[in-house]
């Protein structure tokens, strides 16, 4: 390499931007993951569970003997057995003024609240005997009368949810402008509808896993738990179980998926922990499908009824939105299950320059399973209702859907800019997104062969959807609420003795690339290759504090700390140069694993020499000379409460008009997530999301009878997307960097999910448009799609 | 979901098989491809004493032509139906029907005759026995009948054998000139169980239905043939015409079910647009 | 009741005693810490469980170990040790076709099989083949991308001989 090509690649951070391939891939392609689900510890036993089998009923009693007697069994818990030595946890923060909801504990007492709450706990040397053990507990119940429609729960007389409480509202808010009311009266359009969001559910592909080992000599808790916030878990098992936090250890190892379900605090978790601590052995528990069906949190189950007000240009006044958000009978903990609610009512109207809004929220308690966070929290029914509502304005008007869009979009010029719901956007890019959209998808060829394609009674439709994503959030997301959740996160970044970089840090990985994607960072700020720097993740003993992943910080958060943590430690390794080699650290820098003259490049001593001296011959260094060759660096946002990042999506889908099927046959996204670290890794995490938008547009949904019950709780019932029925997508991209931070970063995890939803149902609304047939609810089955078009 | 503790047994012979199922009282299973034994017991649904595995039976495999009949041994996998030349030729329903059964590593393991014997009123193979006018060769201790397919299917999950008895093999009619043969279902997904499928077999001559032959599956508690409906074709022209006329009288052959996710107006409403395809089809194929 | 079983894993002879009840999944898992078989759905529906049976793919969680004896069978350790797939690793390296791995380890013994079959599929085959392995952090198209370009790969090796 010449001297002239090292200066210009460190200036330019000849890593940060390239598409590094995932090292940490191979293993898995080898088959040699290692899942908390796969792990063995010695005399290890297995957890199972005996569960209520109806959705509200009182404990009358529970005869455990003939469990306990049954073949490999070694203990029958019940909640007299667990409950005591376990605080109670409520989830409820303050910042969600005078929200209510019932404390929870391991395992029912008195009460079973749904379908599915764990009533004992089975522990057994293996999973099979464990379950035939919970066929032989006598478990009587006397049936009460369940919540189950959030709308009847909320009458005067609907029996509550759970005990304690005064009413099944859990929570309720109001947001509005001063003017609503009179943009309404004075507005040349009004456009309304009433939305219906069905649950559905993450379905990881690994099922929720923990192995606790509590080890009484030393009193040390290890638990191996597939999780994204090890720091979280281990905060509260020390709290919850009143053990020392220092001798509570967490480790995520690999993680088979997570996307916000493996964030919430869960019975079963808890009851491993427990029992471990009381046997002094290590305890298994992986959730088998049936168990995390109605264990694991679901997601949305909105009722949402909006209007939106417009001159008579199309230009948007106001829109004014009623959500009603179905959450089971406890909020979880320790996030609520009232972000997504709100989220809901704050993103409306996100992209637009609309100058009016008023959002009510009601959330609501019903005896199903629990629903909270979940990838893209909020965002897909927000940009639903909002990008819905804009499609039938434009329809109304008789204006082309980009081209309403186009007149009401915030100016990219025209930041920073508040939003009607508060919302503070930096600077963000709806119009050249929009323009992009436009090119990649060939818009108006596509037009035209769907006008072609009607004649011949082919009815195809395109729908668009901007979308405005929340990333980056600091402390005023659940910090400033009570909830010890960490909105910082750290890192250490260590040189080796022979020159090659180790960084802990406290964000994790779960195959989005976390690890490599700091790997690149840390390597541009040290002057080596990605692969000399390894990266250490998901283990509270090994790694630095800090919020790990949720509501897309990897790379925003974690990567500016790491980013810090390398110039800190770049710094140090300068400082030591210039001794050793007795110039001023101004004029070296650092490239290709040398210190190098920072003017001309030339090459001046390698890292390892750096290594090896300040670890085998400190000796030889001045007296005052650092030689811990180790920085670390914690960073929490503080500029912004978040970095908003936006883009567009359009879906291209055919329905057949006689059996209410759709095809997706094509989807694209334009995306400006900011600084983008590793285009491959980003493309990726769109895709992925994207399809987790599809899924419930079309597929997913939780169905419940009239009892409480989960009618489709198996994967053969419950229909997640597969690979025949979900299409291509064509990614383009804008960058346009947050100023908040030196990486200029923003995340990019829910940008899929949240608008690729709404961008299929704006697209069957266009294919129907000629039966003049409309649907407003998700999924898009085929009998509400025949329903809507008048065949049912 | 782990199975509940059972014996097994791997058969050797059919009259093992049928000696095992008598000793075990009741309490016996067999075992074919195991693809909806396996999945009803880690469900727990079941607790057989023993499973009898009938794989190792030579006398419920093969596939042979005798007489102009195609005879399918019970333990043929599903991929063996759609990939087997004889199949093809002298049996193409199955041939048509077997890509839609799963997916393709179930049809590995799945057998023709485990899928016959379960009669799943949503299964794709039941409806193509009765389309083709199939007969069942059926073992039991006092030895093997002959059960037309017609008499065959009784109710979810009900067939006309006995406990115990076996079904050796599947024997398909001779092919006559001019059969042709259409097949669809209206699944939400590749290889879902389908809101509504159908088997056809006809003969068409000079653009008029000769004979023709209507099974629909997952639209009622067992499939069905649609009798009106070939009724109305018998002896008509291929018009559309016809075709709406076959369509109204499937609504004297079926009774679906009225589920909160399909209700019988919607399945009867999806059967006669799949009936009007495949009868549109019918008339470009022959 | 427990039984012994004989049959051929990765190429190595193996005798177990086993409880009929004992999936062949968890036989592996277990008995032979072969944990690259993964359990998603323990019914058939996600194909995390894939291994090849006698050649074929077949979902290791709905076999029985005891059915398996006298049978070869091979899992992703074997296939990934014998080189047999070496390139589709490296295809679906490349493409980034897997996020956190836990489908991954199927979805190669199916691909594996597929090109077997059909050297050459199109992308909806492609599809159709990996209908019943379900992925959730992909999307899939990564996934079709790798098996597409392992196919092209091996076509124009054949036709251009090193
Ligand atoms: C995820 C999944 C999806 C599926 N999708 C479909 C689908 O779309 N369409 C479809 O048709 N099927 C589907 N199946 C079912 C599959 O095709 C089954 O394998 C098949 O129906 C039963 O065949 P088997 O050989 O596995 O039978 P087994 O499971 O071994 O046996 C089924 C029943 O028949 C009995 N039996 C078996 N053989 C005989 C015999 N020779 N004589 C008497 N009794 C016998 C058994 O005792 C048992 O009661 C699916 C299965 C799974 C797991
Ligand atoms: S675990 Fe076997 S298919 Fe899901
Ligand atoms: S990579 Fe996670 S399920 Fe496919």
């Amino acid at each position: 390499m010449t001297l002239q090509d090292t200066n210009t690649a460190a200036a330019r951070a000849p890593h940060i931007g390239q598409a590094h391939r995932r090292q940490t891939a191979r293993r898995h392609l080898a088959g040699r993951g290692r899942f908390v689900s796969d792990i063995v510890l010695p005399r290890m036993l297995h957890a199972a569970f005996v569960r209520s089998p109806m959705a509200r009923g009182r404990i009358v009693e529970i005869d455990t003997r003939d469990a306990e007697q049954s073949p490999g069994v070694v203990r029958v818990f019940t909640a007299r057995d667990l409950n005591p030595s376990c605080k109670p946890w409520t989830g409820t923060l303050d910042h969600f003024a005078s929200m209510v909801s019932a404390p929870q504990n391991i395992l029912a007492e008195e009460e079973v609240l749904w379908a599915g709450h764990p009533v004992a706990m089975v522990l057994a040397r293996t999973r099979a005997e464990a379950e035939d053990a919970c066929e032989l507990v006598m478990l009587d119940i006397e049936e009460g009368e369940a919540c189950v429609d959030g709308h009847a729960a909320l009458s005067g007389d609907a029996p509550r949810a759970a005990p304690g409480l005064d009413s099944n509202l859990c929570f309720q808010t109001v947001l509005e402008t001063m003017a609503v009311d009179a943009a309404f009266a004075g507005a040349a359009h009004v456009v309304e509808g009433d939305f219906t969001f069905g649950r559905h559910t993450a379905v990881t592909l690994e099922p929720r896993s923990v192995v606790a080992d509590f080890d009484a000599a030393s009193e040390q808790l290890t638990v191996h738990h597939g999780t994204q916030t090890p720091y979280q878990f281990q905060d509260i098992y020390a709290r919850h179980f009143g053990l020392s936090e220092s001798r509570v250890r967490v480790i995520a190892p690999d993680v088979g998926g997570s996307f916000g379900m493996k964030l919430h605090l869960y019975n079963e978790e808890m009851a491993a922990v427990a029992a471990s601590l009381k046997l002094g052995r290590p305890v298994k528990f992986v959730a088998d499908r049936l168990e995390s069906f109605v264990s694991d949190i679901h997601a949305r189950d909105h009722k949402v009824s909006a209007r939106m007000a417009l001159d008579a240009e199309g230009t948007i006044l106001a829109m004014e939105v009623d959500d009603m958000t179905q959450i089971g009978a406890f909020s979880t903990y320790p996030r609520t299950s009232v972000a997504e609610g709100n989220q809901v009512v704050r993103l409306m109207g996100a992209p637009y320059r609309m100058p009016d809004y008023r959002g009510r929220l009601s959330v609501v308690f019903q005896n199903k399973v629990q629903t909270s966070q979940y990838r893209a929290v909020g965002h897909p029914i927000a940009c639903a209702v909002t990008e819905a509502l804009v499609d039938k304005a434009a329809a109304r008007l008789g204006v082309d859907p980009f081209e309403i869009r186009a007149r009401n979009v915030v100016p990219d010029d025209a930041y920073p800019f508040v939003s009607a719901t508060g919302y503070s956007f930096e600077k963000l890019s709806h119009e050249a997104c929009l323009a992009k959209l436009r090119d990649l998808m060939d818009y108006d060829a596509l037009r035209a062969e769907q006008a072609a394609l009607r004649e011949r009674g082919i009815y195809r439709g395109i729908g668009i959807a901007p979308f405005v994503e929340i990333t980056n959030p600091g402390a005023a997301f659940y910090g400033v609420g009570g909830a010890r959740i960490s909105a910082q996160d750290g890192a250490v970044v260590r040189l080796t003795p022979s020159g090659e970089v180790q960084c802990a840090i406290s964000v994790t990985e779960q195959g989005q690339g976390t690890e490599t994607i700091i790997s690149q960072i840390v390597a541009d700020q040290l002057g080596v290759a990605p692969e000399q720097v390894k990266v250490t993740t998901g283990d509270t003993d090994t790694t630095p504090s800090g919020g790990a992943t949720w509501a897309c910080r990897g790379a925003g958060i974690g990567g500016e700390t790491a980013l810090r943590a390398g110039r800190k430690l770049q710094g140090q390794i300068l400082a030591l140069a210039g001794q050793i080699l007795q110039s001023d650290p101004a004029d070296l820098a650092l490239a290709d694993g040398h210190v190098v003259d920072a003017q001309s490049g030339t090459r001046r001593m390698p890292l390892a020499e750096i290594g090896r001296i300040a670890t085998y011959r400190p000796d030889t260094l001045p007296e005052a000379a650092d030689n811990s060759l180790t920085a670390a660096e914690h960073f929490a946002p503080s500029g912004y409460p978040f970095d908003f990042t936006n883009g567009i999506q359009a879906s291209l889908v055919e329905v057949d008009v006689e059996t209410g099927i759709v095809r997706l046959l094509k989807h694209w996204v334009v995306e400006d997530c900011g600084r983008i670290i590793n285009p491959l890794l980003v493309d990726e995490q769109i895709r992925g999301g994207v399809v987790q938008g599809l899924g419930p547009a079309l597929f997913e949904e939780c169905l419940y009878d009239e009892t409480g019950q989960m009618t489709n709780a198996s994967l053969a019932d419950y229909l997640v997307p597969m690979a025949c029925e979900m299409p291509d997508i064509v990614i383009g991209h804008v960058e346009t960097p947050t100023n908040d931070t030196i990486l200029g970063a923003k995340g990019v995890g829910e940008a899929g999910t949240a608008a690729a939803g709404v961008a299929a149902l704006n697209a069957v609304n266009d294919a129907l448009s000629p039966f003049k047939a409309e649907i407003r609810q998700t999924p898009m089955t085929p009998l509400r799609i025949l329903a809507a078009l008048g065949h049912v | 979901m782990k199975s509940p503790a059972f014996d097994y047994i791997r058969a050797r012979s059919v009259a093992h098989a049928l000696e095992t199922y008598r000793s075990l009282d009741g309490e016996g299973v067999y075992l074919a491809g195991g693809h909806s034994v396996v999945p009803s017991l880690t469900l727990r649904l079941q607790a057989p004493a023993a499973l009898i595995d009938l794989s190792g039976i030579d006398a419920l495999t093969g596939i042979s032509l005798d007489d102009g009949w195609l005879r399918i041994g019970a333990m043929t996998r599903h991929a063996e139906v759609a990939a087997d030349p004889m199949i093809r030729d002298h049996a193409h329903l199955f041939h048509l029907a077997a890509p839609h059964v799963a997916h393709p590593a179930i049809r590995n393991r799945g057998t023709i005759g485990g899928s016959l014997s379960l009669a799943d009123p949503a299964s794709e193979f039941p409806a193509v026995a009765l389309a083709l006018r199939a007969e069942m060769e059926v073992a039991g201790h006092d030895g093997v009948r002959r059960v037309k397919a017609d008499d065959f299917f009784l109710d979810i999950y009900e067939t006309a054998m006995d406990p115990g008895e076996i079904l050796q093999a599947i024997l398909v009619p001779p092919v006559r000139a001019g059969d042709v043969a259409v097949f669809d279902e209206l699944a939400r997904r590749r290889g879902d169980y389908a809101m509504v499928g159908a088997a056809v077999q006809a003969m068409v001559d000079a653009g008029r239905v000769a004979d023709i032959s209507i099974a629909f599956f997952s639209v009622g508690n067992k499939p069905t043939r649609a009798g009106a409906a070939e009724s109305a074709l018998r002896g008509a022209r291929l018009d559309d015409a016809t075709i709406a006329a076959a369509q109204s009288a499937l609504d004297a052959d079926l009774d679906p079910s009225d589920e909160p996710q399909m209700p019988a107006s919607v399945r009867r409403h999806l059967a006669r647009v799949l009936l009007g395809r495949l009868l549109g089809h019918l008339g470009t194929t022959a | 009741m427990t039984m012994d079983i004989e049959l051929t894993v990765n190429g190595e002879h193996v005798r177990e005693s086993v409880e009929p009840r004992m999936s062949l999944a968890d036989f592996l898992r277990e008995r032979l810490q072969l944990t690259g078989t993964h359990l998603g759905c323990e019914m058939g529906a996600c194909g995390a469980c894939l291994v090849l049976l006698g050649g074929k793919p077949v979902h290791a969680c709905l076999v029985l170990a005891v059915q398996a004896a006298g049978e070869t069978v091979e899992t992703i350790e074997g296939l990934s040790e014998s080189g047999a797939i070496a390139d589709l690793q490296a295809a679906f390296h490349d493409r980034n076709a897997l996020q956190c791995g836990f489908c991954t380890t199927g979805m190669m013994v199916n691909a594996h099989a597929l090109l077997g079959d059909n050297p050459a599929p199109e992308r909806a085959e492609i599809r159709d083949a990996l209908s019943g392995n379900y992925c959730r952090c992909t999307g899939y198209e990564a996934i079709v991308d790798a098996i597409d370009a392992t196919a092209r790969k091996r076509a124009s090796d054949v036709e251009a001989p090193a």
